[in-house]
């Protein structure tokens, strides 16, 4: 498995090696759906250490780059390159358990007749792994990204060696990922939910408020995530010696006061807006992003790994500057979930969506910047439109809750008459899961 | 409300139980075909709709495609189209009184320009620099130099070295932050000597006016569009084509509009508005707007694509003179190329038109002081705007000049016919979504189903290589051609492109099977699934940024992407192909665009300009930025070529 895997890091790196030497770097560049300022290299080469003017970069991103400016295309490569080894091991140690579970299950005799076709092979999880790492290392999108020198690249390294440390079952070293991913772009905060919901099934620690053990293992997390974050906001302090990043990288993300136009939904809107809503409208956008957490996580306590995916997809939505490499990390892990591809509904009007936007994205910004003759809202309908093709996954699984009090029926029912038990296919789903899970 | 609940709650109930009592019938139909469920799973409204869609494809994509040309066909008809009406307040409201006497006096300058033009055997810049600046005006040269990538034989250029000379009249009633361009371009010959005669009448006159709050910029440039994107890149501090020139030593403000004037003799019959420019690009509508007015206001003819505007709608003359008026528009407008020096100004956010004189066997005349009369009306106008054009359409097409058909109007044609693509993508999506009906062995089913990805790949990958050819081969290896025939450069680019196209034709579908083996069933569906989808997103960009580009092609690959498949009869479905191939296109394109200007061409003449408008594609590719040829190089010809592959699927 190894051969195959190295054939494509070759592949992926050669790619990109490629397109840096030729003269589509510059353009690349340049196009805001790559780069956010959040983002954009060209923030983060040659900054000054005082963070005044448009550098939001963290200082640790700024001091990494103090020894490697020379290599800043290594980096980047290396940096998809990791993310892609880590998601292909992390996809692989997942895989490995759900099918001890289902081994167990079957075994047991548990899965009613019509869910055997859910079940899957070996031979199918056999390439699950590999079409992890190639669908995050040629996606279109994670290649320009990288072109681009995106530091998107480097929060997506770090996500991934989270979910790896995670599902591998490390309690601090999750810990310490994700107060680095929270440190780079608040966002990740939301992934502690599924991050302590897997460790806790791994542990065999219920989900339980009145338990003690449920508590104590909270807390001990927290510790260690609060107090990696300490260290590295001290070692950003001492770094630069003052404060000042602190407003301006996370006031930036929070306030957003960059109104560039890019590929999510802010900035339309504040550009709008009159200056009195705007703290209002700020709080209800970014609410968003955290919103989600706490049903997702009520909903979805028992398929953590589905969870990560979920959030990865919801804050790739509804964070403030979001760009291609956001999108390209959650759709990474579309494969692992390829047995129940059938079940959406709509896959090919969103393939079909996501086609056109890509391609309408360069075309209306030209008629929009160059030509003069479209105007924003040409844009931003495409925008629009992009992000409610972001949406269906999220369907899905919005679909997932309403049929989960179903389900509890549905499982009464599958224990008298199994023959009838498999009404819609989400049932189908829900049995499965259901059943796997039964097992705790 | 607590009742209100009640009844929310017991229709619930209600929906769960028919669901439930739904459940059986719907497990049958799982154990027929279990693979099915994708579709089976979706509510049987969304079933019945895919039903019908498949089974009502063919009639379904007939029907749009006779409705999208019916529909085009039927903008030109004056019911349907709007009049054109001034948007910008600054210009509609004030009128102004146009006094400009000196016309004769115009025309005596420009006899003098002429002399001294014969004399020099160029621009004569010296004698302008003078004349300018005994107007008033700040003058200055700018020179450049150009090597063509192939000798230009329609203009019998190749090595191109020439000089803009430039005026500036500074506004004495505000800020110089903003200009207004009139140009006039030097031509060889005896062309063209009454316009640079009129700019400098029309300099002295505005020289001696005070209502000017914008710099007026009088700019004669030298090897027509070479000059003016010299002169463009130099004012804007950009160099997007390599061209050499030397920086301007004087400048304006920002350009808000520019207006290039073109005129060849004494006196004109009708004044002809331009207003293609590069790309596809329009100025916006309230400049044609305002051209308009003026040619009502003092009485002149104006035509725009050389037709004067018909008032009987009606008949069925008049309605096919809007439809050639229109058809012209939309031509010129797919070539891309800029069809006057106003052409380039678009690129920069400048509304620029030119405006043409025109001399033919009319009675009724026209004056060079009317003119100088009209075009004052215009800049001060012109003068009034308080912010850049842009209250008015950009996206239109005019089958008169006082109607005008706007991008709401326009693109259900083309929406139309790309609904066929997306009706055949989906048509081939429930194909491969069905599994095949099983035969006792189910090994065969599951290779069947899954064709790999390297035989959609490698023709994907060929075809676009061809394109690269295509696209690379032609001024690569103009030298070489050169060497071993008996061809002049131009010749040799031009044939080299029509040599690699045909090459094409033989090239992918003998090497794919070479390298995948054979293909399947399913195999050649996937692939014609890409293609189809490549087509439709490529042909809706083209659309957006061209619309008439966008159109014509989708008029001749909508129907050879609808109905290909590798069952239908080989010869009679290749010949058909080729027909509808881009190149033979363009080669109708060009006998239609000759019988729409009345200007009708044997086959051999029809030939020849054929490969004249190659040559000139590629030029404006090389000199100006027109995407059209590498557009039609690098991703129609490939996506045609996957159709041709998908013929000789085997």
């Amino acid at each position: 498995m190894a051969a195959p895997l190295t054939l494509l890091l070759l592949v992926a790196v050669t790619v990109r090696a490629a397109l840096f030497r030729s003269c589509l770097t510059e353009l690349i560049a340049e196009r805001v759906e790559v780069v956010s300022p959040l983002t954009a290299w060209k923030r983060g080469k040659g900054a000054p250490a005082a963070f005044s003017g448009g550098v939001v970069l963290t200082p640790l991103i700024i001091y990494l780059f103090h020894f490697l400016v020379d290599y800043a295309e290594v980096t980047f490569m290396l940096a998809d390159v990791i993310t892609a080894v880590a998601l292909y091991m992390a996809v692989a140690d997942y895989n490995k358990q759900v099918f001890r579970k289902q081994k167990y299950a079957l075994e047991a005799d548990r899965y009613p007749l019509d869910c055997l076709e859910l079940i899957r092979s070996p031979k199918e999880m056999y390439y699950i792994p590999l079409k992890v790492a190639m669908f995050y290392l040629l996606n279109p999108f994670t290649i320009l990204c990288c072109v681009a020198k995106s530091t998107c690249g480097l929060n997506n390294a770090i996500i991934a060696l989270f979910i790896l440390t995670t599902i591998k079952g490390s309690v601090l070293l999750s810990a310490i990922f994700l107060s680095l991913a929270t440190y780079q772009s608040i966002y990740p905060l939301t992934l502690c939910a599924p991050a302590l919901l897997y460790l806790m099934q791994r542990q065999y620690i219920p989900v339980n408020f009145r338990r003690f053990s449920f508590w104590w293992f909270i807390a001990q997390y927290a510790f260690m995530y609060l107090g990696s974050l300490f260290v590295l906001v001290c070692l950003s302090f001492f770094l630069l010696g003052s404060w000042d990043y602190l407003p301006s990288v996370y006031g930036f993300i929070l306030s957003v006061p960059d109104l560039t136009p890019n590929i999510g939904l802010f900035w339309y809107f504040f550009a709008e807006m009159f200056e009195h809503f705007r703290l209002f409208f700020l709080c209800v956008f970014q609410i968003n992003v955290f919103f989600y957490t706490i049903p997702l996580s009520v909903k979805l306590k028992e398929h953590p790994v589905f969870l990560i995916f979920m959030q990865l997809a919801v804050i790739s939505i509804f964070k403030s500057y979001p760009t291609v490499g956001d999108i390209a990390l959650y759709m990474a892990f579309i494969p692992v979930w390829n047995h129940l591809h059938r079940f959406l509904r709509n896959i090919f009007l969103v393939s079909c969506v996501l086609l056109a936007c890509s391609a309408l994205f360069p075309v209306l910004w030209h008629l929009w910047i160059y030509a003069g003759s479209a105007n924003s809202n040409f844009y931003y309908a495409i925008t629009l439109l992009f992000n409610v093709r972001n949406f269906p996954c999220n369907r899905t699984n919005t679909k997932l809750r309403r049929r989960r009090k179903e389900t509890r029926e549905a499982e009464a029912v599958s224990r008298t008459e199994r023959r009838h038990a498999s009404g819609t296919s989400f049932r189908f789903l829900q049995l499965s899961y259901a059943k796997q899970t039964e097992l705790h | 409300m607590l009742r209100q609940r009640t009844h929310v709650t017991s229709r619930c109930g209600r929906v769960m139980d028919r669901r439930r009592s739904s459940e059986p019938r719907r497990q049958d139909r799982v154990t027929v075909d279990n693979n099915n469920m994708g579709l089976l799973s979706d509510p049987n409204r969304r079933r019945a709709l895919l039903g019908l869609l498949t089974r009502l494809n063919a009639p379904i994509c007939v029907v749009c495609y006779m409705a999208g040309v019916a529909w085009f066909m039927g903008l030109a008809f004056e019911p349907f189209t709007l009049r054109t009406y001034m948007s910008e307040n600054a210009m509609g409201s004030t009128m102004v009184e146009e006094r400009f006497p000196a016309g004769e006096r115009a025309l005596a300058t420009g006899r003098e320009f002429a002399a001294h033009k014969k004399k020099t055997g160029g621009m004569p810049v010296d004698w302008l620099v003078r004349t300018m600046q005994a107007r008033g005006l700040e003058v200055f040269t700018q020179s450049f130099s150009r090597t063509l990538p192939f000798p230009d034989e329609n203009k019998e250029r190749y090595m191109v070295k020439g000089t803009n000379v430039y005026g500036i009249l500074r506004a004495p009633r505000a800020p110089r932050t903003e200009a207004l361009v009139l140009s006039a371009p030097c031509n060889p010959g005896d062309e063209n000597n009454q316009a640079v005669g009129l700019l400098l009448g029309l300099a002295q006159y505005f020289r001696n006016q005070i209502f000017l709050a914008k710099d007026v910029i009088f700019l004669v440039n030298e090897h027509d569009l070479i000059g003016m994107q010299a002169w463009l890149e130099g004012y804007h501090h950009t160099n997007t084509t390599g061209m050499d020139w030397s920086p301007l030593q004087g400048r304006g403000g920002s350009i808000q509009a520019a207006l290039s004037l073109e005129l060849s003799s004494d006196i004109i019959t009708s004044l002809d508005l331009v207003l293609e420019g590069l790309n596809g690009q329009l100025p916006n509508l309230d400049l044609a707007n305002l051209f308009y007015a003026f040619c009502q206001k003092i009485g002149v003819l104006c035509t725009i694509q050389g037709k004067l505007q018909r008032n009987d709608w009606d008949s069925v003359s008049g309605y096919s003179h809007a439809v050639q008026t229109m058809m012209l528009m939309v031509m010129k407008q797919a070539s891309g190329r800029p069809w006057g020096d106003h052409g380039l100004f678009l690129r920069y956010h400048i509304e620029a038109a030119t405006i043409k004189g025109i001399n033919s066997f009319r009675q009724y005349k026209t004056d060079a002081t009317t003119i100088g009369r009209l075009l004052e009306g215009m800049y001060r106008k012109l003068n009034n705007l308080l912010e850049r054009l842009h209250q008015s359409y950009f996206f239109y097409l005019m089958p008169s000049l006082s109607h005008f058909v706007s991008i709401g109007y326009y693109m259900p044609a083309f929406g139309l016919l790309a609904v066929i693509l997306l009706l055949r993508a989906l048509d081939l999506w429930v194909q491969l979504m069905t599994p095949p009906p099983r035969t006792e062995d189910g090994v065969i089913d599951i290779e069947q189903s899954s064709p790999g990805v390297l035989s959609v790949l490698t023709p994907l990958v060929i075809s676009h290589l061809t394109g690269v050819a295509l696209y690379m081969l032609p001024v690569r290896f103009q030298e070489m051609a050169v060497e071993h025939f008996p061809v002049s450069e131009t010749e040799a680019v031009v044939l080299t492109a029509i040599a690699v196209y045909t090459a094409g034709l033989a090239l992918p579908h003998n090497t794919h099977r070479l390298l995948a083996g054979e293909g399947t069933e399913q195999g050649w569906r996937v692939l014609k699934l890409v293609a189809v989808l490549y087509l439709a997103v490529l042909l809706g960009c083209t659309a957006l940024i061209n619309f008439s580009l966008g159109f014509i092609l989708a008029l001749t690959l909508v129907p050879v992407a609808a109905f290909v498949t590798p069952h239908v009869p080989k010869v009679l479905s290749a010949f058909i192909l080729v027909i509808l191939s881009p190149a033979c296109t363009l080669l109708f394109s060009v006998f239609f665009f000759q019988e729409l200007q009345e200007m009708p061409v044997s086959f051999q003449d029809g030939w020849v300009l054929y490969l004249s408008v190659i040559s000139q594609g590629i030029l404006d590719h090389v000199l100006y930025g027109s995407l059209v040829y590498p557009l039609i190089a690098l991703l129609v010809y490939p996506c045609w070529l996957l159709f041709w592959n998908i013929l000789f699927w085997k």
